[in-house]
Order: structure tokens, then sequence, then C-alpha cells
């Protein structure tokens, strides 16, 4: 079938997932399910102790054995320790066929492509995948197609029963040895544990891991003792050097800093711009800089936001501590400033990604969003965005909460350089599509605006605005003009990714990648 | 022109191209790295040729690494190593052969 985004999914593969394709973005408003349950065994004996004194001792304890899905966060973004750790000892062990539930896997995992290689892991699911993992997949390594969700699809998957997880294994920067676990103290802080927590909930067995014993009871916690079985305590569960970027400048780029003048002013003029908005960025250099020129804009008017979301970063924080944000609701924190914040900050709550993002839930925070500003490695002349593969046919990205918060947001801003070395952001059809054009409201670029025709609104509201709004055709010539028209990449038939919806239905699949030769 | 000896230009930065070229017998014997080869290969392939007709340069070796480059910088380097290897780097034809 060809979906509502346009792309061809093949009926086999509907039928064999038991999916359907990608219907529009409120396709499964007010529909019913019954959620997911773990198998739970109960902690009756006050005497018996959750403690292992080694992840070997944890995997035997909780049965491991071929054919199991293992589940994992990427708080510790690349200086996370947690998924090499164990899946060594799952090799050493000669389990084979595992399938890996991560919320995200990147170049910190890379002996993972391996264990592709070996059969050791045969499926990935994952909210990003970047580095060998993602090369390992785009060659037809995997012996599955790796299945590709947002935050608040991942969410979505687990709750609605699509993945069962057998084991979750969740590094917490402390834990007691009850298994109440936090994202904050210790020496692997990363402040909180929100992608963790559907795993804590939905997996059959969940084994804490952490640096940093405390005593009973390390509260509040973010992981509850009531969903752990077991806890390990290893020499380091990160490297706190990769956990956080230390201090993030304001971009010295000077088309950067354009395109976030060009957002800034946007935003100032938007209908939604008023007291008690609501606003979303990224870590991106273009973003960051947004948030910074918000600021003499809000002091000006006198307008303070009513929640901030997302990843966090300190300028965010500061936004918070000098009164021009309510409060801060936190599924990531990217920074050191963010982390000192949720400590100290009392109006800086950490959620969980079902709250954030999931949208079969009873509501989640995006959708009381009215701005997000958001980046793409493309987006096409239909406003859908790819940002799970390379303009050359490898994955190499993540959705993260891209999608969500596009459908969940009252104006969603793309933010991207219009060509990229060679390679044209604005194209005329998108590698593969990751967040579907009817979500997409405007595209800001260093060489012009471009507003989705099915926002008249936005059209009309901008229609006198002294900034250079285009059409989409127009910035996708400007950039055909400047590289070339590229060449569509050549794929082979075997699907190698499955780019799932938010809501379960098929967005779009990714096939492995021909070899060019010329 | 003839390539007379081994030259280079250009350099492995983003966005742009090194080429080197060397002499040889046997026609035009190219060949193209790029991080951009699935999407521009046949691009590249048809300037560097068109580039190096233009210069009348029927035989030799030409090995390109492309960063990225967008037409204008691959035929500039490969017209700049062709000049380089007749050892020629003023009294350039601009306008004429190069272009």
């Amino acid at each position: 079938m060809i979906n509502r985004a346009g792309r061809e999914i093949p009926d086999e593969l509907l039928e064999k997932y038991g999916k359907e394709g990608y219907q529009g973005m409120n396709y499964r408003d007010s529909s019913s399910y019954k959620k997911a349950a773990p198998v739970v065994r109960a902690t009756v004996d006050p005497k018996r102790s959750k403690m292992v004194s080694s992840i070997r001792e944890a995997l035997e304890k909780c049965g491991i054995r071929d054919g199991m899905t293992l589940s994992f966060h990427h708080h510790f973004r690349d200086g996370d320790y947690i998924v090499n750790m164990v899946m060594e000892e799952v090799a050493a062990m000669g389990i084979q066929d595992i399938t890996i539930c991560a919320s995200s896997l990147g170049a910190a995992h890379d002996p993972v492509a391996d264990m592709i290689e070996e059969g050791i892991v045969t499926g990935i699911q994952s909210s990003g995948v970047r580095g060998r993992i993602g090369e390992a997949i785009s060659y037809g390594k995997l012996k599955t197609p790796a299945i590709i969700r947002s935050h608040g699809g991942r969410v979505r998957a687990i709750e609605e029963g699509d993945v069962h997880i057998d084991i979750a294994f969740i590094g917490a920067p402390t834990s007691d040895e009850y298994g109440n676990a936090r994202g904050v103290g210790g020496k692997s802080d990363c402040g909180v544990l929100s992608y963790s927590m559907v795993d804590a909930q939905y997996a059959d067995k969940v084994v804490v891991i952490t640096d940093c014993l405390v005593p009973f009871p390390n509260m509040p916690a973010s992981i509850s003792m009531v969903d752990v079985d077991y806890v390990c305590v290893v020499d380091a569960i990160g490297n706190p050097a990769k956990i956080v970027s230390n201090v993030i400048r304001m971009t010295k780029d000077v088309r950067e800093q354009m395109m976030a003048e060009y957002c800034t002013q946007l935003i100032a003029e938007s209908p939604y711009f008023k007291d008690g908005f609501s606003f979303q960025t990224g870590a991106g250099g273009a973003s960051l800089a947004v948030n910074m020129m918000l600021r003499p804009i809000l002091e000006e008017k006198g307008i303070t936001m009513s929640f901030a979301i997302g990843g966090i970063t300190k300028p965010m924080c500061d936004l918070l501590d000098d009164g021009f944000v309510k409060c801060i609701v936190d599924a990531q924190a990217f920074d050191m400033g963010s982390i000192e914040s949720i400590k100290h900050n009392p109006n800086h709550y950490e959620i969980s990604t079902s709250q954030y993002a999931n949208p079969m839930n009873k509501g989640a925070f995006v959708n009381k969003l009215d701005f997000v500003i958001l980046g793409a490695l493309e987006v096409d002349v239909d406003f859908n965005c790819n940002v799970v593969v390379g303009s050359d046919g490898i994955v190499r990205g993540a959705p993260g909460g891209h999608p969500d918060t596009a459908a969940g947001s009252k104006c969603s801003i793309i933010v991207a350089p219009l060509v990229r070395g060679r390679i044209p952001t604005i194209c005329t059809r998108c590698t593969s599509v990751t967040t579907p054009g009817e979500a997409v409201d405007i595209v800001v670029t260093e060489y012009g605006i471009a507003i989705n025709p099915l926002r008249a609104d936005l059209l009309e509201a901008y229609k006198d605005s002294s900034l250079p709004i285009r059409t989409i055709e127009e910035l996708r010539d400007e950039a055909y003009r400047i590289t070339g028209a590229p060449r569509p990449i050549e794929f082979e038939d075997q699907i190698v990714g499955i780019i799932e919806s938010r809501d379960g239905t098929i967005m779009d699949v990714i096939r492995k990648i021909k070899e060019v030769t010329i | 022109m003839e390539i007379k000896k081994s030259a280079i230009a250009g350099t492995l930065e983003s966005s742009d191209a090194q080429v080197v070229v060397d002499p040889g017998e046997n026609g035009i014997e190219l060949t193209i790295q790029s991080s951009v080869i699935n999407q521009f290969g046949p691009q590249i392939k048809a300037v560097v040729l068109e580039t190096l007709q233009r210069l009348g340069v029927t035989s030799g070796k030409i090995a390109i690494v492309d960063r990225g480059a967008l037409d204008c910088t691959i035929k500039a380097r490969v017209e700049c190593a062709v000049y380089r290897s007749n050892d020629q780097v003023d009294n350039l034809p601009w306008g004429g052969a190069i272009q």
C-alpha cells in the first residue's frame, strides 16, 4: 500500500507484523486497547536480598536464554558503559538471538555491531541508531529489520505489548540495596531516568546497575523498588565526561545565528506568542541560540512561559531561575547546568517519557506544546522530514521526540541549513520519512522560510511580515541550483529497517543500501 | 595539454576535493572516491571528464577524493592539478581553457 505520507509499505510486511500503514496524525484518537503486563516475582520474605555480585549473576538469576529481549536507556548518552557491559557478559555466556530494545544507541555501542555479525544480536528496536550499528543495519547484517520508534512511540509499543521486555537493565547514578534508583547523585550524574520508567514497569525482570550504592531509602526515587528484582554494584556505569556536555556556548556560526534570528522573529510574530506559552528546543546550535535571543523579547513584552520541556540545557534553566519560565518538565538533561537545576530548583520536574510524548496514553505534555524547534537531515516539498537515514542511505540518526513534538505542538518549526556540503536539505522527496509533512508547520533555512500550505492560518498571520517567506519549492530549487539535483539513492529489495509512526502504524521502510559503481 | 608529471591540488576538508594527476599512456584512467558517490557519482565523473576535455587532456591517471565539493570546486581542482603538472603557475588562460 501507499500510506498517507506517500511511502510504499509492502503488504506482506504489514501482514507479517499485524500492522497498518500510516493513516494520518490523529487516526487512532479515541481508540481503546488493553495494556500489556509483566510477570512479577513477588518479594514476600523480608530477609531476601536483591543484591547480586556481578552482571553474570544477575543474568543467571533472571534466567537469560536465547531469543530474549533486553532493554536499556540512553541517559548516559555517549558515556554509557551499561549496554556493552551487559552484552559482553551475554556473549561470554554463549547466548544468541538477542533483541536489544533501547531508548537510543550511539557510537558508544559500536561493539554491538560485531555481535550483530555473530548472530548474538538479531533484533534492534531503538529511538536512535548511530555509528557502526547503523552501518550494520544498512548493509543488511541484522537478521530482522530494525524497528525505529520515536520516544513516545517506544513507550506506546511497550505498553501496547508490541514488544515485551524480558530483562530491563537500568543504569542508575544512585540506588539503595532494594532498588530505589535516582538520576541524581553519585559520580555518573545524569539528572533524570525518564526513559527507563516504562521499562521498569513493563519488563518481567528489572536489574538496577549502579556505581554508587546509598543508604535505604533513596528518595524521591525515579525507579521504585516495587519494580526492581536485582541490584548490582559495578565500578563505573559511565564516563561522566561524555554523559553531559560541560558548557554549551552560544554558536559563533553565522549561518546558525541567522537561522536563529529568523526563528526568534517567527515566534515573536506568531499568534501563539503570548503570556503562558510553552516551548521546546533541542541542543543544536540554532535552537540554543533561539533560547537566548528570546529572553530580551520576553523581558520587553512581559511574557512568561507556562512550561518548557524536552531535552533540557542550561540556557532554559537560566530562564527558569530568572522567572521567565514557570516550570521545566524534563525527560533528558543535556548538560551540567540542567542537572544542577533539577537538584536545586523545585520548579524543575522529572517526568516519564510517557508523560512527555506517548500518543496512546490519556494525554501527554506534547499535546500542550505551543512551539517546538527541531532539526532535520532532509525536508521534502511535502514537508515530510527525515531524521533517521542519511542522504547516502545509511541509518545514522534518531527520531527522538521529533515526530511526537511535531504532531503535538501547535507550531512546529524545523531549522536546517539549505545545503550541507553538497547535500541539499530541502529536496523533492526524502530518502526516508520520519515525521509526516502534516505535522510540520514551518521550515527555516538561511535562504528563507517556508510555511506549510496546510496551515492557512499561519500563512495569513505572516502575510505582512518582513521575514523572507518563500515556497518550499523555491527553497528546493535554490538548493538544487547550488548542488545540482541529486540522483535518487539505489536500494536493494531487502527491508533492513521499519520506521514506525508514533501510533504504531508504519511510516516507512528502510531498504538495504546498494553499492554504486561509476 | 599533457599530464607531464605527478601533481596535486585541493584538500580533504569537507566541501573540497583532492585531485592527484599522474602521466599515463592508456587514455583517461579516472578513479573517484566520494562521500556523496550515491547521489552525485555520475555528476562528478561528468564534470571531471568535461574539464579534462576542455583542457585537451586525453591521457593520464586522475584520482579524485571528494568530500562533497560543488561542481565549481571540482573543476577548479582538476584545472589546477593539470597546470601544476605542466609547471605552469602564471599566464593562466582565465576565461579560456580555465572557466
